[in-house]
């Protein structure tokens, strides 16, 4: 084992690619269901705007880092799969209103931003030939941190204008 | 999870394993370190506050250390049992082991969020297999199934 945050093979480095497209389908099977048990009263264009995107934005993170996976020889993780687990525990960690809605999809966003930060230096900390090509590897990385930085401030913003 | 983190958890799990405290060696043995390294950390972890060390006694934690070490110690099962049982990996010990240095807790709390823990977690971890006791460990025939 390394104390070091390091990713030494491609083994370790498929398994972090596969946690990263897990966060991406969490935040797109929750917005869906976030929009679907919003009360009708607190439904308007603006939140299903945002949900939309954020689980567009997922989806096409997810299809990049699927291609990376494909590189390393790896698999992925079927959506569906994730879907069913966010739908078997939602009951028991949903929003209870609009802002706890605002506030998850923040906090997805924050976390993915986190994560992809943290992986990109546990890359860069390593000099392990990867099987995947390293620029495009770091490149999909740090696009993937810069629109989740953007999805933080929107989401951020608009909880502001509610306030 | 970072290096701090990792030492807390390791100091809290050998204390509950010899129902005392830790020494050195058994520390580095169990984190692949050297023994000066474990030193150093320990004398930093000493100055927070965290840990109590007594030299040739080894090191405890103080009531703080063991709040952060507990953290560690769910944020380590949350990793453990996403990959037992989400990602279904036999060797899910190991990795746990390889990936938590990358893995911050904020990532184990969302992860958190589609995995099923039971509710005495992180106190069902065991020491000794290094595993949540109801995860089936592969190489222990005698390890409880998981639900």
């Amino acid at each position: 084992m390394s104390l070091a945050a390091r990713v030494d093979s491609d083994t370790q480095l498929a398994r972090l690619l596969q946690i990263g497209v897990v966060l991406e389908e969490v935040v797109e099977a929750r917005a869906h269901r976030h929009y679907r048990t919003l009360p009708e009263a607190e439904r308007d264009d603006v939140i299903e705007a945002l949900l939309e995107e954020a689980s567009e934005e997922s989806h096409e993170h997810r299809r990049r880092l699927e291609n990376l996976i494909d590189d390393l020889d790896a698999t992925s993780v079927p959506f569906d799969e994730v879907k069913e687990l966010v739908g078997n525990q939602y009951a028991k960690t949903k929003p209870e209103d609009f802002d706890g809605v605002l506030y998850d999809q923040l906090h997805g966003e924050e976390t993915a931003y986190k994560f992809y930060d943290d992986l990109i230096d546990a890359v860069e900390a390593s000099d392990a030939e990867f099987g995947v090509d390293r620029s495009k590897l770091l490149d999909t990385l740090r696009d993937i941190r810069e629109e989740e930085a953007r999805g933080v401030e929107e989401v951020a913003n608009m909880m502001e204008e509610r306030a | 999870m970072n290096t701090a983190d990792q030492y807390l958890k390791t100091i809290f799990l050998v204390q509950r394993l010899e129902d005392g405290r830790a020494s050195t060696g058994e520390l580095a043995d169990r984190l692949d370190v050297s023994p000066a390294s474990v030193n150093e950390m320990i004398g930093k972890l000493a100055e927070r506050g965290l840990v109590d060390h007594e030299k040739y006694k080894g090191a405890k934690l103080t009531d703080d250390g063991i709040v952060r070490a507990e953290d560690a110690l769910q944020t380590y099962c949350i990793l453990e049992r996403f990959l037992a049982n989400v990602l279904e990996v036999d060797e899910f010990r190991d990795e746990a082991k390889q990936l938590e240095p990358v893995i911050d807790e904020t990532v184990a709390g969302r992860l958190d969020l589609i995995i099923d823990r039971e509710a005495d977690c992180p106190d069902c971890f065991d020491a000794e297999t290094d595993a949540c006791k109801y995860l089936e460990v592969a190489s222990d025939p005698e390890a409880v199934m998981d639900d």
